[in-house]
């Protein structure tokens, strides 16, 4: 039953037009992956300067020199900016979509090829204007990722919040105008571009996820996009949506002004929590995908997890509150976002217990992917355990701002959202390359970099404890408790670089299997899902992840896809 | 690295085959959520000409939920803003929320606008009405488009006669020394109006581009998305601007 | 809890004490997760080895979904409520409710990079602030109205110095941009946040010093805007204030008000 396919492509548009000035969605997700990885590099350069500078603030760093507080401070701004926009937004909200998303649909395009090849232009653009931030007079920003004002809205208020600051505001402008095209595209094809006997109860779950984080990224976004155009505003325009009436900066008193910072607050973290849940439902998506395939077991409770999937999207539009606990917010406020904020651990807990469930049941194979996934499973309960915690009010009092939540986020979104897209890329990289990622290289890669991650990461909880705040440059001043912290900090330091070195090995991987990884052939995996499907023009013929001996006549899984059957020549399918 | 795509190599230059064979009349129903049986429907499932209309509209739609977030962040801002008065530093408290005299203008261009809305949804109609589209399908003239231009034309003509209107009434505020940066509810007004203006600027562009496209498109189907597109976005920015101008006249 | 530094504070020890069950709880349940997911892939490997064909899956009985999904995640939801339930007090002491009468009242001012405290005085007003008479070198790192009656008892300290058991209310202000104002030892952090005015209660327990940290990225000297709290006894506290009182007053009775030198910008 296979139907003819390839055609040669199109000829003649050279490789220009080819790869780069396409408007085929495959064709783009390798140029957001690409992005992706030039931004996870560059991300990841940045942390190792962090974690070196922590421990030897006075050694010099080759083509620069000692970091200076405020250089500290604009490394970690980047730092953030970069990992959480351009790494984990970009890759499981972008690239991955435009990898399998249609197929997984049973279609073969996008709803809209140019608005989403130019969403992906924007966002280079977007990239580019950020990393200039380094090259500004006076620097990148140092206002941390969230930029609170008056520190971002007011030029005098440090090195690089001039130039280095519009940079950024403009970078996230334009991010945001792509991210909200981008997902517009998704929602129109996943909603009317499904392919023929594609219902609503057989998208697979990673589709499911796409449908709730492109709704929340066309939210959020937009959110994003107001609150940076507002803040524009009060820097160049006079006026003065965050900037409190008088202020004193380098002694120069300004008056005018009138305005609220917490408004930012409120409108920044109703783009950012979504945002974290943005960067993480694809990931879960996956991973239940991914525990079906290598169990070779259906999706425990499908249904179950598709409302999980949505209630976590729409509570996530509901809890942004739990990062202004302490922040002045009207304290009643606290107790009902603590609430929420419990309400929403609830689905997540629901997903976890499932997962935990589908691993009991199934004859697990321990391919690469599926360590990833296991990896996945395990950071994202080590991180996501301490949410609950943060989420009391009264707990986050003394936490809030600390090491603590900075391992809360590791753990759950830069850990558990980075594996998440190790499993994708070695699951879905034959789809690339038409050969599988040497298994090996991919063992390896994954048991250095748990160890490295949860080295790296776990410690950062009782640095946390102890008091150490975000953003110090070093644990100086007349705090005796912190010296004593010193040895851990050493000991995060190293395990960071292991975990930093463990990924060339994943680079290594990447390049090499290109051209000597075994050759895949047509359904590696042996999936279900459509982009797996060998043919063009599937008829989908029943839910996805039917895996288990009885499931097909000599397989044991069934694939989701039936093609059609052959037509006579010169007859349309019509 | 060679990026060879082992799969789907075929379709990187297909063109969307359009109507079905089916005239892009409103009562057919649409494909359907699959599970129909028939391997025929699917070419057309995925690109009639209603499912093409709802894919365009399904895009607009969701662009126009970004765009409702946007304006009702900054509308959050200006109710927070008056409450946000503060205490100084001399332990008084301050606000310097002046509430602004609204422009009597404002009601003649909110009156015009609303007839806007009017004018682009006849016009809109009358693309879809259904004996004139048959007849444009089988290619015996134009009547739908005919009958639809004069009604986009006013259009047009209002949507510029409300962009006037807004400028005058800036002329007007900045004549009492009320400029963007003045005063905080200053800004709000500015910047809302502002906003929205701009989007309006965007939907002059769409209009005159969907007036062109009704007589320039080959496809009746791709007529009609022309110009259903912008009457959503049309409407919408009316129902923008009815919020965003009750707001003003009343809660100051 | 070995971790934390020594608490101070009366409510701190709540604090530890709710801290240290909800560490306890969620690192039992990682732990337990933790082994499971190595169970299963112990199994799954077992398994693999010793029957390589496979079995049909067999569909999950209706007892078995209750006991391996629907516990667990009631028994989950059940902690989390709980956790919930027994903070919820702490906060509503701390923040939802009015100060004590008789408590101790200190002004906490965040400016790039220092906090200042000031103690209103004998007449238990604060003085009113000028921003545009803000000049740190001159003395006058608040901007205090020289001629304002209230001011000129209002003493301004770079450390925080409170008096053992009595209930302290703090008012948080910003001169500029948003600090953090955390007290580890104290279980406490707010905002400072330009514009707005935040207020803290707590009572100070055990004598000692405490540092006082800025949690909130506030430019480059972010990391050195430390401060110290220092908790004696009531004696000692009252000796302190005199004495500062008695300085205030003679400062404030010998440079007559002359206008600050700084330059404005509107
Ligand atoms: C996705 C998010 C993400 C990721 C991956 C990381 C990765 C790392 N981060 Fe970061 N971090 C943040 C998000 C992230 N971080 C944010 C948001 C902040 C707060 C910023 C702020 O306060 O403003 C922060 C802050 C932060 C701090 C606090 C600084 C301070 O406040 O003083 C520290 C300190 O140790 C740190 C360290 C590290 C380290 C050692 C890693 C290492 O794990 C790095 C190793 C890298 C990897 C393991 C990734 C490899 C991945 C790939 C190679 C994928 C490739 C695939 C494709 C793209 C195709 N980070
Ligand atoms: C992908 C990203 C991601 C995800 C998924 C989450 C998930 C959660 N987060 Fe997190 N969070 C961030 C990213 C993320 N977070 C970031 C980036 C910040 C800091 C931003 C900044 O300040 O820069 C932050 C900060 C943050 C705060 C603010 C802290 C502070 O600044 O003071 C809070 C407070 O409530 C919080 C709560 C939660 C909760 C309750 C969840 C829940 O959804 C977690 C749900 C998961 C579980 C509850 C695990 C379930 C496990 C089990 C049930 C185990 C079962 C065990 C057995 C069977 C034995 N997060
Ligand atoms: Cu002040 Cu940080
Ligand atoms: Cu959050």
């Amino acid at each position: 039953m296979n139907a003819p396919r390839a055609q040669p492509a199109a000829p003649s548009r050279g490789f220009l037009g080819r790869r780069i000035f396409t408007t085929d969605h495959r064709a783009l997700a390798i140029l957001y992956l690409l992005l992706g990885l030039a931004a996870v590099i560059v991300g990841t350069l940045l942390s190792l300067v962090i974690r070196i500078h922590r421990v030897w603030p006075t050694v010099p760093f080759p083509l620069y020199g000692i970091l200076r507080p405020e250089d500290y401070l604009a490394v970690v701004t980047m730092h953030g900016t970069l990992m959480v926009f351009f790494v984990l937004t970009v890759v499981p909200q972008s690239a991955f979509p435009n990898l399998v998303l249609p197929a997984q649909i049973g279609t073969d395009r996008m709803a809209f090829p140019r608005l989403n090849a130019a969403a992906f232009w924007l966002t280079l653009a977007s990239f580019c204007v950020l990393v200039a931030a380094f090259f500004v007079p006076q620097g990148a920003p140092i206002s941390g990722w969230t930029s609170y004002p008056p520190l971002s809205a007011i030029a005098a208020t440090g090195p690089g919040q001039g130039a280095g600051m519009d940079c950024w505001l403009f970078a996230i402008g334009l991010f945001c105008i792509a991210a909200v095209a981008s997902s517009a595209n998704f929602l129109a094809t996943i909603l009317a571009r499904r392919g023929p006997g594609m219902s609503f109860g057989r998208l697979p779950l990673t589709v499911w996820s796409w449908l709730t984080s492109s709704a929340l990224t066309v939210i959020a976004f937009s959110t994003l996009f107001a609150a940076a155009a507002m803040l524009f505003a009060d820097r160049h325009c006079g006026t003065s949506f965050f900037i409190p009436a008088s202020e004193v900066i380098s002694g120069i008193a300004r008056t005018g002004g009138g305005g609220s910072p917490l408004l930012w607050l409120h409108l920044f973290w109703f783009f950012g929590h979504p945002e974290v849940y943005i960067s993480i439902l694809p990931g879960m998506g996956l991973a239940s995908a991914l525990l079906a395939n290598f169990t070779r077991r259906p999706v425990l409770g499908y249904r179950v997890m598709v409302v999980a999937t949505l209630t976590i999207g729409f509570l996530g539009l509901g809890v942004w509150g739990h990062h202004m606990f302490v922040s002045g917010m009207n304290p009643y406020a606290g107790t009902a976002f603590g609430l929420t904020t419990i309400a929403i651990a609830v689905p997540s807990s629901a997903e976890v217990l499932t997962w935990l469930a589908m691993l009991f049941r199934g004859r697990m194979r321990f391919t690469t992917p599926m360590l990833f996934t296991l990896g996945f499973i395990s950071f994202f309960i080590a991180g996501g355990l301490t949410g609950p915690i943060l989420a009391q009010p009264a707990l986050d009092a003394y936490l809030h701002n600390t090491f603590f939540v900075v391992a809360h986020f590791h753990l759950v979104m830069a850990m558990a959202g980075v594996f998440s897209l190790f499993a994708g890329i070695y699951y879905w990289y034959p789809l690339l390359t038409g050969r599988l990622m040497n298994e090996m290289l991919g063992k390896a890669h994954f048991w250095v970099s748990l160890i490295g991650a949860y080295g790296t990461f776990f410690p950062m909880h009782f640095a946390g404890l102890a008091g150490e705040p975000r953003h110090y440059a070093q644990l100086a001043g007349p705090v005796e408790s912190f010296p004593s912290l010193i040895p851990v900090e050493r000991g995060i330091t190293f395990a960071a670089l292991t975990l930093a070195a463990a990924q060339l090995i994943f680079l290594f991987n990447v390049f090499s299997s290109a051209r000597k990884g075994v050759r895949a052939g047509e359904n590696p995996w042996r999936a279900t899902t459509h982009e797996w499907c060998p043919g063009t023009h599937p008829r989908t013929r029943g839910e996805p992840y039917l895996y288990g001996p009885n499931s097909g006549d000599t397989e044991d899984f069934l694939p989701q896809w039936e093609l059609a059957p052959p037509y006579p020549s010169g007859l349309k399918p019509e | 690295m060679p990026a060879t795509f082992t799969r789907h190599q075929a379709e990187v230059e297909k063109r969307d085959t359009g109507y079905g064979g089916k005239p892009p009349v409103d009562r057919r129903p649409t494909g359907g959520g699959g599970g129909d049986d028939n391997w025929d429907s699917h070419s057309s499932r995925n690109s009639g000409p209603r499912e093409l209309l709802m894919r365009y509209r399904l895009a607009v739609l969701s662009g126009l939920a970004g765009d409702f977030v946007f304006f009702a962040v900054l509308v959050s801002a200006f109710f927070v803003r008056p409450t946000a008065g503060h205490i100084d530093a001399g332990a008084n408290f301050v606000s310097d929320w002046h509430p602004l005299a609204i422009p009597p203008i404002l009601w003649i261009n909110t009156a015009i606008l609303l007839l806007s809305s009017l004018t682009i949804e006849v016009a809109r109609r009358q693309l879809f009405h259904e004996i004139d589209v048959m007849e444009e399908w089988l290619g015996l003239g134009r009547p739908a488009v005919k009958r639809a231009a004069p009604w986009l034309l006013a259009t047009i003509l209002l949507g510029g006669l409300f962009l006037t209107g807004q400028w005058i009434a800036w002329q007007q505020l900045s004549a009492q020394g009320l400029y963007f940066a003045t005063n905080p509810n200053s800004h709000f007004f500015f910047l809302v109006t502002g906003a929205h203006a701009f989007h309006l600027f965007l939907g002059l562009f769409a209009l005159v581009f969907a007036f062109v496209a009704v007589f320039r498109f080959k496809r009746v189907e791709m007529r009609q998305i022309a110009l259903d597109c912008t009457s959503w976005y049309w409407h919408a920015m009316t129902v923008f601007w009815i919020f965003l101008f009750i707001l003003l006249v009343c809660y100051q | 809890m070995k971790w934390l530094p020594p608490n101070g504070a009366l409510h701190g020890i709540r604090f530890d004490h709710l801290l240290r069950w909800n560490l306890d709880a969620i690192f039992w349940l990682f732990v337990v997760s933790q082994i499971l997911i190595v169970l299963a892939m112990l199994l799954a490997a077992r398994r693999r080895r010793s029957s390589p064909a496979a079995r049909p899956p067999q569909p999950q009985s209706f007892p078995a979904f209750l006991l391996t999904s629907v516990l667990p995640l009631l028994a989950i939801t059940a902690l989390y409520i709980a956790m919930l339930v027994t903070s919820h007090h702490l906060w509503a002491v701390s923040r939802e409710q009015a100060g004590a009468r008789n408590a101790v009242r200190v002004e906490v001012t965040g400016v790039q990079f220092a906090w200042y405290f000031r103690y209103p005085g004998d007449d238990r007003v604060y003085g009113k602030l000028v921003p545009k008479l803000v000049n740190a070198p001159a003395g006058n790192p608040l901007g205090l109205d020289p001629n304002d009656p209230h001011s000129r008892d209002d003493i301004v300290s770079p450390i925080l110095i409170l008096p053992a058991g009595r209930p302290v209310d703090l008012r948080l202000r910003s001169q500029d941009v948003i600090h953090g104002f955390f007290i580890p030892g104290m279980r406490l952090k707010q905002d400072a946040i330009p514009g707005m005015i935040g207020h803290l209660q707590f009572t100070p327990e055990v004598p000692g010093v405490y540092p006082i940290l800025c949690t909130q990225v506030c430019g480059l000297g972010h990391g050195r805007m430390q401060a110290e709290l220092r908790v004696v006894t009531e004696s000692r506290f009252r000796s302190w204030l005199a004495s500062r009182e008695r300085m205030a007053l003679a400062t404030a009775a010998d440079d007559e008000p002359s206008p600050a030198p700084v330059e404005s910008r509107p």
